[in-house]
């Protein structure tokens, strides 16, 4: 500890300036970094969004949304992700205290139910392209693919890195650079869930009730 | 030491050096989260479905609890709170939500008043207006 924070904490108890305190440890700093890009990614989905909104009513002739959608696969689909959001917190709980079984059964919980996302969303596309709604048929369907489709390559991507990360766990344990990696990926884990509340009102509900 | 001094991670539970000392009430946090999310969930499904509502504000109804329910994600899994530890983080996600709205909201007036001048045409080239 240097000298002039030392100096400070004896005059106030109340936060000393960020100019005294010297530099942010790293984990802070790296999630801090982590948030900047993740926000970037949700101004990237908002444009996504915005092209959706823009284009829904362009269905040239084929079917619409309240057609195509089945609300029973999204509700399932919604649950699946929002309790792996969960298993992820009490995941991030067993690192904080260093609990390798709590950490593996988390992950595992929280892949599993991404997985079963993925397979939802991809059986969903596969149906939809076997009854003709294909990408190329109309503006609706082209922003439809477009903006699910990019949600569900962030989830695919988070499912390797779960991978990845418990990896890491297994063979380092829980150094500092493992842990930063996880507060990361619970970070993005989080942020998937809430572009996902975002897609299922805007693109499903709102099609169905519209 | 204290942690106090420096702004918390984004993620990052409050009580983390707590946590590491003594696990235990730390997941009440998480699963009130859940319950809040499931809440608004199963009100928005009943809210797109419903016959009770007036249609025209089943929309604006689905908005709001759309909101409500990244608000309950941010506070209760990402630990987002008003601390003068969490300013920066506050500040960055104000400025994203800031882009975040004047993209979608920008390009639906944008768009909407275009259609709103387009010349009469046969619909092909008109997307808004089009069945």
């Amino acid at each position: 500890m240097n000298v002039a924070v030392s100096v400070y904490d004896t005059h106030s108890q109340a936060l000393a300036p960020a100019s005294l305190a010297g530099p942010a440890p790293k984990r802070i700093v790296v999630g801090f970094g982590f948030w900047i890009f993740l926000l970037s990614d949700i101004v990237m989905f908002s444009a996504l969004f915005a092209a959706y909104a823009v284009l829904v009513n362009g269905t040239a002739g084929g079917p619409g949304g309240a057609r195509l959608f089945n609300q029973g696969t999204v509700a399932v689909e919604t649950v699946c992700l929002l309790v792996s959001s969960y298993t992820c917190g009490l995941m991030s709980l067993a690192i904080y205290s260093h609990r390798r079984l709590g950490t593996y059964v988390g992950a595992l919980v929280t892949f599993a139910l991404g997985a079963a996302f993925l397979a939802l969303e991809l059986r969903e596309f596969a149906d939809m392209i076997a009854r003709g709604a294909t990408p190329q048929s109309s503006a609706f369907l082209s922003a439809f693919f477009t903006l699910v489709g990019c949600h569900g390559l962030h989830v695919t991507i988070g499912l390797v890195w779960l991978a990845a990360m418990m990896a890491q766990v297994a063979i380092m344990g829980f150094r500092p650079a493992v842990e930063r990696r996880l507060l990361c990926f619970s970070l993005y884990w989080h942020a998937l869930d809430i572009i996902w509340v975002g897609l299922f009102t805007v693109v499903y509900l709102m099609g169905v009730a519209a | 030491m204290t942690d106090t001094r420096y702004d918390r991670a984004p993620g990052d539970s409050p009580s983390r050096r707590a946590i590491e000392e003594s696990p235990g009430s730390e997941p009440l946090v998480y699963t009130i989260g859940l319950v809040l999310a499931l809440v608004l969930t199963a009100t928005s499904f009943w809210v797109a479905n419903t016959a009770v509502l007036w249609p025209p504000g089943v929309a604006l109804g689905l908005v709001v609890l759309a909101i409500a329910q990244m608000g309950v994600h941010l506070v209760f899994f990402l630990h987002i709170t008003s601390g003068p530890d969490n300013t920066n983080n506050v500040l960055a996600l104000a400025f994203g939500v800031l882009i975040v709205a004047l993209v979608i909201g920008g390009s639906l007036v944008i768009m909407a008043d275009m259609n709103a001048n387009m010349m009469p045409m046969d619909g092909t080239m008109n997307m808004q207006l089009q069945r």
